[in-house]
């Protein structure tokens, strides 16, 4: 059985009288542990997906289905993560992460007391009790990405965690996320139009059409993990890339 | 053509070292020390404040001396402290401050918890908050002071009164800043707190209360002068103690230095609040 299901989630609605799709009846399947990423023009509908799957909007039609159980328009079954840090600016690093925690019910101490060796061992070792806009963007990634594992969910939605980030500190990010992702074992769906970026992390790519978006194709992605800069530079990395860049290509607006 | 193609090879590219410094550039450096900087700045600010205070003081007393400006109208420092010194000493000043004080503090933190608890009431409903603005608004816009005469019959000659008047100035301004607040609050953290599993109530005391504090903490200094002239108003229209009434009396007495008493008084009295609130502010906004 699939970890994740999405059945014929859709979502249209009417604007100034005209009815526009924000996302065509879509099906996915993701299986347990799993990395798999969406890439596709913007404005196709990926966000809009998200939304779904994390139970923020609910769809015009279809199901989603987590471990076979519905969950359609229930938020709080999967961890979420945007491009937008979002860390509360008027918390310290320590206490942001245990937000999720926090709102579960766990005590601050507790919590904090959970989250200190998690913090230490994840690169934000003496940042605990700075204020985020201390940081850099890299490290405010991994304050938000380390306050959504710690509110543990089997799955996790990211999207596109490191889109504002330069590229060697997206590098540097990505290689930390497969650690991670190697260390708690969770099924990440993670949203990118950085094709590098998807075949990099990905066990398997779902590439989406122009608005109004649907899933146009599915890949599976076969480089050997662990995977490290070399990675980037393999035939079938270069293989791959060129034929995701054709698929998109096609798909810009004419 | 043919020959030079051998030579440039366009298609290889290079890669040359570039060797580090065999020894660390000594240079003397010049290093500026940032928090002595401000420090100092800070003391030289304090210094001018000072002296600036010491200025226009001696320029208000030597300008009235030499009767440049009417001592009559304008009395003068020294006048100023002999009569104070007078009042202070038949005791009634005590009263009178501790009355207008009293009414002035009471109104203002009445007035303070109640538009904050009342801006922040709005985030609850839109529907709700769409209805009230107007309204919201339209009482903002009355001129509260010119209810005053009723609000003394109603409310009695005492002390009571006075505090709903200070209460009424502060309320609704407080009200609609800290609803600028809630309407600041970033949608994607509401969703991101959602995602987490959050109830309405957590993302009002996790999101939108520490949201709006800034703005709430923006009302406090603007609301020491709002409350102070609404218990002054309500001492004017009728009332047995306070500094208002002591104005007034010697207003009509032509008592002029003590009209001034008073007004160093309140501002004395507006000063100590602007402390408190400055110590109040710092402690609200921990960490923003």
């Amino acid at each position: 059985m699939a970890k994740l299901e999405v059945r014929k989630g859709s979502k249209v609605f009417k604007k100034d009288g005209q009815t526009i799709y924000a996302l065509q009846e879509t099906n996915m399947q993701i299986e347990d542990k799993k990395f798999v990423s969406i890439i596709g023009p913007s404005g196709c509908g990926k966000s809009t997906l998200f939304n779904i799957i994390a139970g923020l909007l609910k769809p015009s039609t279809g199901h989603v289905l987590l471990d076979g159980h519905d969950i359609v328009g229930k938020s709080g079954y999967v961890g979420y993560m945007l491009q937008k840090d979002l860390l509360l600016p008027w918390r310290t690093i320590l206490d942001n992460i245990i937000l999720g925690l926090e709102v579960k019910g766990v005590s601050k101490k507790d919590g904090r007391k959970r989250a200190l060796p998690m913090l230490q061992k994840y690169g934000l070792k003496g940042f605990e009790s700075h204020y985020p806009n201390e940081l850099s963007g890299g490290m405010r990634q991994r304050a938000a990405l380390l306050r959504t594992l710690l509110y543990d969910k089997d799955v996790i939605l990211l999207d596109e965690p490191f889109g504002a980030l330069d590229a060697q500190t997206r590098l540097l990010m990505q290689t930390w996320l497969l650690k991670i992702w190697e260390d708690f074992k969770k099924t990440i769906l993670f949203v990118t139009h950085d094709i590098d970026e998807a075949i990099y992390l990905s066990d398997e790519i779902y590439v989406m059409s122009h608005r109004p978006g649907r899933m146009k194709a599915k890949v599976t992605v076969n480089l050997p993990r662990p995977r490290n800069e070399l990675t980037l530079s393999h035939d079938s990395f270069i293989q791959l890339k060129q034929d995701l860049l054709a698929m998109l290509k096609e798909e810009q607006v004419t | 053509m043919d020959g030079n193609d051998e030579h440039v090879d366009l298609t290889q590219s290079k890669i040359e070292f570039i060797s580090k410094p065999d020894k660390e550039i000594e240079t003397e450096l010049e290093i500026e020390d940032e928090t002595k900087k401000s420090r100092k700045t800070k003391r030289v600010a304090l210094f001018g404040q000072i002296v600036l205070g010491i200025v226009i003081i001696a320029l208000w007393e030597i300008l009235t001396r030499l009767k440049v400006i009417d001592p009559y109208y304008w009395s003068s420092p020294s006048l100023i402290v002999q009569t104070g010194l007078q009042v202070l000493k038949e005791g009634s000043l005590y009263t009178d401050l501790l009355y207008t004080a009293g009414a002035t503090i009471l109104g203002f933190i009445l007035g303070t918890i109640g538009g904050a608890i009342l801006g922040l009431s709005f985030w609850w409903s839109s529907l709700y908050s769409r209805i009230t603005e107007p309204y919201m608004v339209a009482f903002n816009a009355i001129p509260k002071l010119a209810l005053a005469p009723v609000l003394v019959i109603l409310f009695g000659i005492g002390f009571n009164s006075k505090v709903v008047l200070a209460f009424m100035m502060t309320i609704i301004v407080t009200a609609l800043a800290a609803y600028s607040g809630v309407k600041a609050v970033d949608q994607d953290l509401e969703r991101l707190l959602y995602s987490l599993g959050a109830k309405r109530y957590h993302v009002f005391s996790k999101v939108v209360v520490p949201t709006s504090m800034p703005w709430i903490v923006s009302s406090l200094k603007i609301n020491i002068a709002l409350s102070l002239a609404g218990t002054i108003v309500g001492e004017f229209i009728s009332a047995q103690h306070g500094i208002g009434r002591m104005i007034l009396y010697a207003g009509q007495v032509m008592n002029i230095n003590l009209v001034w008493v008073g007004v160093v008084v309140l501002s004395i009295l507006s000063i100590v609040m602007y402390f408190g609130t400055l110590y109040l502010e710092k402690w609200l906004l921990k960490g923003h």
